[in-house]
């Protein structure tokens, strides 16, 4: 960080602005560097650990992003990015690419012209309330109190959900989830309705975990994907095919581990694509053609991914269930690297 | 008829004072219980503090300090104070005091702070104490530039070609003074100046660093967090904004025309925007009109308009302390023969700053306590900003009080000390027989 930057850039604004609209892969490639914008903290998610470096399922993308491109999943900047600032970091040009659990609809995909380029996480938002309740389904939570997110998509789909069922709620305002959890467990409301994924994670650190239920509804679609800026149609390619990459390396059962022997041995075409071996897959999206080799190697196929962060074997949990592929039921599907 | 008139002859030997008048039940009875009303409040008010004192010990009480989780936490507390004890997890504490303190910094380069925080308590040593020699003043007036270099890293040789071109602007307005007067001098020394930060200070920069390098690893501003960030902004925003307040409250009492409207202009406007509308302004507003290729620092962006929040609301503190001046103050000034800026220098500023001791005070301590408002933008302040990325971690999430507890008694230290220091410094100052 240099002093005389701030002052030239001072002097620079009026001079500069508009000058915008540079290829953001040559940026990126130029600054050897990838700015991510990421939650300030969401569990499983993106959350720095105790030396400081972010870990989770949307950080992996950036981390495999940054390996296509620069060949080093390490050369990340993260910005933590609030409900309110990230679009416009985005659009500003403040970072590169957003992999901040975001939900894909029309208006942000439109009006806000923010490109998103896969799901990376198909959620949805449930409910939460305690066995005593007696409550097996959402729809019996008619004039119950719900502790609910202000200015959030959540609100809006509490709102429509219970309007279209005839029903009536007492909604109790938190600002984040660390309060709604506080609030549910203090008995200030009776249900705690949020993402899915989000419930799980606080159900998995209460003191009374068994007597918690969520119910089976999952009342809103919840897409969350990267996104980039509008108009910058090759970074978006970028972007959306290291992604891929990670997908169609499970389904075609590539992994951290045995990449290098089934690159050696497989006679499949399209794994070959895949890894580089044939087609000049790379050079079509301004990279070469290891790039998706690379963001294997980082961070391992989706499905590896997954466990690592959120999956069964950590304390979050979260089964699969629409994060499956395909083949298994679920939605994750790669387009064919052809 | 018998003479009865009785006359005593010896005095009455003395006796205790009544119990009603004496010790603790004359201090109950004065203090507590010295009416209806009173004795009312008073049982209230211990009934309040006992319930909370009942409700918080127990957790208090059944305090956990070494613990991997939040889970483990609570499984001692059950095994130490049954199944329904609850208690306090401390260990959350324990594992990430660092980020809370000092955010994301490298943990190999945590001497540096704690060289800068001594640094800044030595160097506002001679600033507090005033029997200490005059001239270590200066020590404390290079302090900034050896902190930024302490807490950034880079090249030492950038922060000593920045002082040497406020040696440059020193030098032009020296020279112009006399000819020009001092706020033309000043200005035409500013210019000078600029033009030297940014066009000479890079290559010269670049030239001296291959011939004589001398660097520390460079921290980068998004590593900043919890009270390392409170402090960079607060101290920094509490440093320049005074001066500029002073700037400012003498431009608003000045008699010319366009120097009055400015100030006026720019003190009503900042007071009458919220400060979160001003770092939304600072992050995200700023980068539209920068090239998408500058990286113009976040966190300078919210000092500078910290700093403007804060000066706009000093100029009102200090314009408050010139109007409790009498007249005859300026005139007694005029009438010695000095010119505008001695007469403010040496009999106006003293007492009107004496005056507004207190009320400048609260404006730093409210501006200390608003720096956890940049959380709002995405910067890792200790209270809601580092909070949230820890109990991010599967392990700490659902801890709700302790990082505020924790949080709150740092900032309280901070606050008591400024206001116990105001107060001291008022008591001595002090020149009336009031």
């Amino acid at each position: 960080m240099k002093k005389s930057v701030f002052f030239g850039s001072l002097v620079l604004a009026g001079l500069a602005a508009g000058v915008a609209g540079a290829s953001t892969l040559d940026d990126v490639k130029a600054r050897g560097e990838l700015i991510c914008g990421v939650n300030p903290g969401l569990t499983g998610f993106a959350a720095p650990d105790a030396n400081g470096n972010y870990q989770g399922f949307d950080v992996a993308v950036c981390k495999a992003v940054a390996a296509a491109v620069l060949g080093d999943p390490m050369k990340v900047k993260y910005v933590p990015l609030t409900g309110e600032t990230r679009f416009t970091a985005l659009a500003s040009g403040e970072v590169d690419m957003l992999s901040r659990n975001s939900t894909w609809t029309f208006s942000r995909d439109t009006e806000l012209a923010l490109d998103f380029v896969a799901v990376n996480y198909y959620d949805g938002q449930g409910f939460m309330v305690n066995k005593n309740l007696g409550v097996s389904s959402a729809k019996e939570l008619d004039g119950a109190t719900i502790c609910i997110q202000t200015g959030t998509t959540t609100e809006l789909n509490l709102a429509d959900y219970f309007k279209a069922n005839n029903m009536s709620y007492t909604p109790v305002n938190i600002a984040d989830d660390a309060e709604g959890q506080q609030k549910f467990l203090a008995g200030a409301c009776d249900s705690y309705t949020t993402d899915a994924s989000g419930l799980a994670a606080s159900r998995a650190t209460m003191p009374n975990a068994d007597e918690i239920v969520i119910l089976p509804e999952i009342i809103s679609k919840e897409p969350l994907g990267p996104a980039v800026r509008h108009g910058d149609n090759n970074w978006g390619d970028v972007v959306r095919w290291s992604f891929y990459a990670l997908v169609a390396a499970e389904e075609y059962g590539v992994t951290k581990a045995n990449l290098e022997e089934v690159a050696a041995t497989t006679m499949n075409p399209e794994i070959k694509r895949l890894l580089g071996l044939e087609g000049d897959m790379g050079a079509k999206i301004g990279l070469d053609n290891d790039f998706a080799k690379r963001a294997i190697l980082a961070v391992g196929n989706y499905g590896e991914v997954f466990e690592a962060n959120i999956g069964a074997s950590t304390s979050i949990g979260l089964a699969r269930g629409l994060n499956a592929q395909w083949t298994q039921g679920g939605l994750m599907y790669a387009p064919p690297f052809r | 008829m018998s003479n009865t008139s009785f006359v005593r002859n010896e005095m009455l030997p003395p006796a205790p004072p009544p119990v009603s008048q004496t010790g603790l039940v004359k201090w109950l009875r004065e203090n507590l219980f010295a009416g209806p009303l009173n004795s009312a409040l008073t049982v209230l008010g211990l009934g309040a503090a006992i319930w909370l004192i009942q409700a918080a010990a127990p957790w208090l009480l059944h305090s956990v300090w070494v613990a991997d989780s939040q889970n483990e936490c609570r499984a001692i507390v059950q095994e130490r104070w049954g199944p329904d004890a609850t208690g306090a997890c401390w260990a959350i504490i324990r594992a990430r005091w660092h980020q809370f303190l000092f955010g994301f910094y490298p943990m190999e380069e945590y001497w540096r702070l704690f060289v800068t925080f001594a640094g800044l308590l030595l160097a506002i040593l001679p600033v507090l104490a005033t029997s200490l020699p005059r001239k270590l003043l200066w020590g404390s007036v290079l302090y900034p530039l050896v902190a930024f270099w302490l807490l950034w890293g880079g090249s030492v040789w950038g922060p000593i070609l920045t002082l040497a071109g406020f040696g440059l602007w020193a030098a032009v307005f020296l020279a112009l003074q006399v000819r020009l007067g001092v706020v033309v001098a000043a200005g035409v020394g500013l210019i000078v100046a600029a033009v030297f930060w940014i066009y000479g200070v890079d290559p010269i920069e670049t030239g001296l660093q291959s011939v004589l390098p001398f660097a520390l690893p460079e921290v980068d501003s998004d590593q900043f967090g919890g009270f390392l960030l409170a402090l960079v902004i607060g101290a920094t925003a509490i440093v320049i904004s005074l001066p500029l307040g002073i700037l400012l409250a003498l431009g608003r009492q000045s008699d010319m025309l366009i120097v009055k409207s400015l100030s006026v202009g720019f003190i009503e406007f900042i007071r009458g925007v919220p400060l979160i509308t001003l770092l939304f302004t600072a992050s995200l507003l700023l980068q539209y009109f920068l090239p998408s290729d500058t990286k113009f620092d976040l966190i300078l962006r919210v000092v500078i308009l910290v700093t403007f929040f804060s000066a706009a609301y000093i100029a009102e503190v200090i314009r408050g302390g010139l109007a409790a001046l009498p007249r005859g103050q300026y005139e007694a000034a005029d009438a010695l023969g000095l010119d505008y800026w001695q007469a403010q220098r040496l009999i106006i500023m003293p007492q009107a700053l004496k005056i507004s001791i207190p009320g400048i005070v609260s404006t730093f301590i409210g501006l200390f306590k608003d720096t956890t408002l940049v959380a709002f933008v995405g910067l890792m302040d200790p209270l809601k900003g580092i909070s949230t990325a820890v109990r991010a971690d599967i392990n700490w999430k659902g801890i709700y009080w302790e990082p505020y507890i924790f949080v709150a008694v740092i900032f309280f230290i901070f606050n008591f000390s400024m206001s116990r220091y105001s107060m001291y410094l008022e008591r001595k100052l002090k020149r009336d027989h009031r």
